[in-house]
């Protein structure tokens, strides 16, 4: 395990009117690792992925992200070309819903290529070459590169999007509950392709569900939210099996065989 | 012309013009916003264009102005008669006379000079207009040089097509950093607004942006290492004057399918004419 941290928010505050979606919020994530964040609907768990990713202004507090070459930068004082540079390189964020972050009229080798060009990719053999790559590697036939995402099913839409996310080999992935609206045994599959890629290329990932079972099987640590704090935070299997927290425990045995 | 000011506008809106056009020159490709006003022809007939050419316009200038190259067509004759009118200035058809030109969708086959300023008529200054519908957006992303999306059009077309299918208003990299519309020119005229010496001026009326390209700018036409930019024409000679270089419209004459090239741009063709260049269909009847 690694020493530094690659991402810390620290102090986290932000309230939507008189709701606190976080209260006060302290987070570390090591490269190459898994972090789920659960609890129940409105504790906070989405908003503080946006707050993380630098999506959403907290009230005060601060997020640092430490780069490649070690130095530290605060997300929120970060100037905007430079975080959107983040957010199309070393980032990626998959929506819930991949329609969210994909191109409907754009093809899926398209889609797949968009961050290979912002980034500045000119050769059109290459830029395919690597789009029929990750098409496999998210097991969508190769024939399938010139068709439309609309005519893409659930499943693909969603293991399209992490083709597109995961193209420039991003360094930390935000995942907003990534399998939420698919059925299970579409879950199930999806679940074993993001667990293999992000061993594969070592991603950071910070994965936001509400599902326990996903969380247990993915994540390295696991941080409970509940009303806008972290209530429990530890090792997955640690948190999971021996729960500290009377709200850890409530969550983990309202679940069915978790 | 007496009751009149000098090229129909106003001074204080020439000024406001000329603010904008020196920002515009200062940023090369960087759309300014202006206050158009309203001129007496409808947007989508140069309304940009002539508001750029009156406030620019000295009554040493000789004018030319164009429509798809010719010099005789509707929109080229009345704007040129109403800048006659109004500002008393020369008018001329010849290329190399002139010192201003306002154009719609041609630059002329004649090398521009570096005494020489060229108004272009833009009805879409937004190169990203068809990708990104939002203008917040497009506004960010030309402010953090974020065009990947222009790329994936390109893409798109050579996955669905083999090749770039842009035959016109094809974007452009100015400068190395702004993604600029170069007006609805054929594609075959891309690379002659690359380091030209005249200076480029751009007007959109009805959206109501100003942009320029000052002399000896880079230009890029957008394109792939592996699907490098094309600047194609139709595959045939001039009827009249026998070009085989020159930008082609295809005319239909008559009722049985006939058909015939000629160049785009009138002066061109009837320079050539005059020097003695024959094309295969110059009939006495044409």
């Amino acid at each position: 395990m690694h020493s530094e941290t690659l991402l810390s928010g620290r102090g986290l505050h932000l309230s939507f009117g008189t709701i606190p979606a976080l209260a006060g919020v302290d987070i570390d994530l090591w490269p190459g690792e898994m972090l789920a964040i659960v609890g129940e609907s409105g504790s906070g768990k989405t908003t503080l992925l946006n707050v993380l990713s630098g999506r959403l202004h907290p009230d005060s507090g601060a997020v640092w992200y430490r780069d490649p070459a070690g130095q530290l930068h605060d997300v929120h004082a970060m100037p905007a070309p430079e975080l959107r540079k983040l957010h199309r390189s070393d980032w990626g964020f998959v929506h819930q819903d991949p329609r969210q972050n994909l191109r409907m009229t754009v093809t899926a080798g398209g889609n797949v290529g968009e961050r290979l060009m912002a980034q500045g990719a000119r050769n059109y053999g290459d830029i395919r070459a690597q789009a029929l790559d990750w098409l496999a590697q998210v097991e969508i036939d190769a024939d399938r590169i010139d068709d439309l995402p609309r005519t893409f099913s659930g499943g693909m839409l969603q293991r399209l999007q992490i083709a597109r996310t995961l193209v420039t080999h991003p360094r930390l992935v935000f995942m907003d509950e990534p399998t939420g609206g698919l059925d299970v045994s579409v879950q199930a599959r999806l679940l074993d392709l993001i667990r293999s890629l992000v061993a594969r290329l070592q991603i950071a990932v910070v994965l936001v569900t509400h599902d326990i079972a996903v969380a247990r099987l993915l994540a390295h640590r696991i941080a409970v939210m509940q009303r806008g704090l972290v209530v429990e935070t530890g090792l997955t299997d640690q948190v999971l099996d021996d729960p500290q927290h009377p709200y850890t425990q409530l969550l983990v045995s309202s679940v069915l065989n978790a | 012309m007496q009751g009149y000011n000098f090229a129909y506008l106003d001074e204080q809106t020439k000024r406001m013009i000329r603010r904008a056009l020196l920002k515009a020159v200062a940023i090369p490709g960087h759309q300014v916003p202006f206050g158009s006003r309203e001129m007496p022809l409808p947007y989508g007939w140069g309304t940009g264009g002539i508001q750029i050419t009156a406030s620019v316009l000295g009554p040493h200038d000789v004018l030319k102005v164009i429509d798809q190259g010719a010099d005789d067509t509707t929109n080229a004759v009345s704007i040129r008669r109403f800048f006659a009118r109004t500002a008393g200035v020369r008018t001329t058809t010849h290329t190399a006379e002139a010192t201003l030109i306002q154009t719609r969708h041609r630059i002329p086959e004649t090398p521009l000079r570096d005494d020489q300023i060229i108004v272009y008529q833009v009805p879409q200054p937004e190169p990203l207009s068809r990708l990104e519908p939002s203008r917040v957006e497009t506004r960010r992303m030309h402010a953090l040089a974020d065009y990947g999306l222009m790329h994936v059009k390109l893409y798109e077309d050579i996955a669905r097509f083999g090749q770039v299918s842009i035959s016109y208003d094809y974007p452009v990299m100015v400068n190395q950093r702004y993604l600029m519309a170069p007006s609805p020119i054929p594609a075959f005229d891309n690379p002659k607004l690359n380091r030209m010496p005249a200076l480029q001026l751009f007007g959109a009326g009805r959206e109501k942006r100003i942009y320029a390209v000052p002399p000896y700018t880079d230009v890029r036409s957008l394109d792939f290492d592996d699907h490098p930019f094309r600047a194609s024409r139709a595959q045939h000679t001039c009827g009249l004057c026998g070009a085989t270089d020159s930008y082609l419209d295809e005319v239909v004459i008559d009722n049985r399918g006939g058909r015939l090239f000629v160049c785009s741009d009138t002066d061109h063709c009837t320079a050539r004419r005059t020097a003695g260049h024959v094309g295969a269909e110059n009939h006495d009847a044409l």
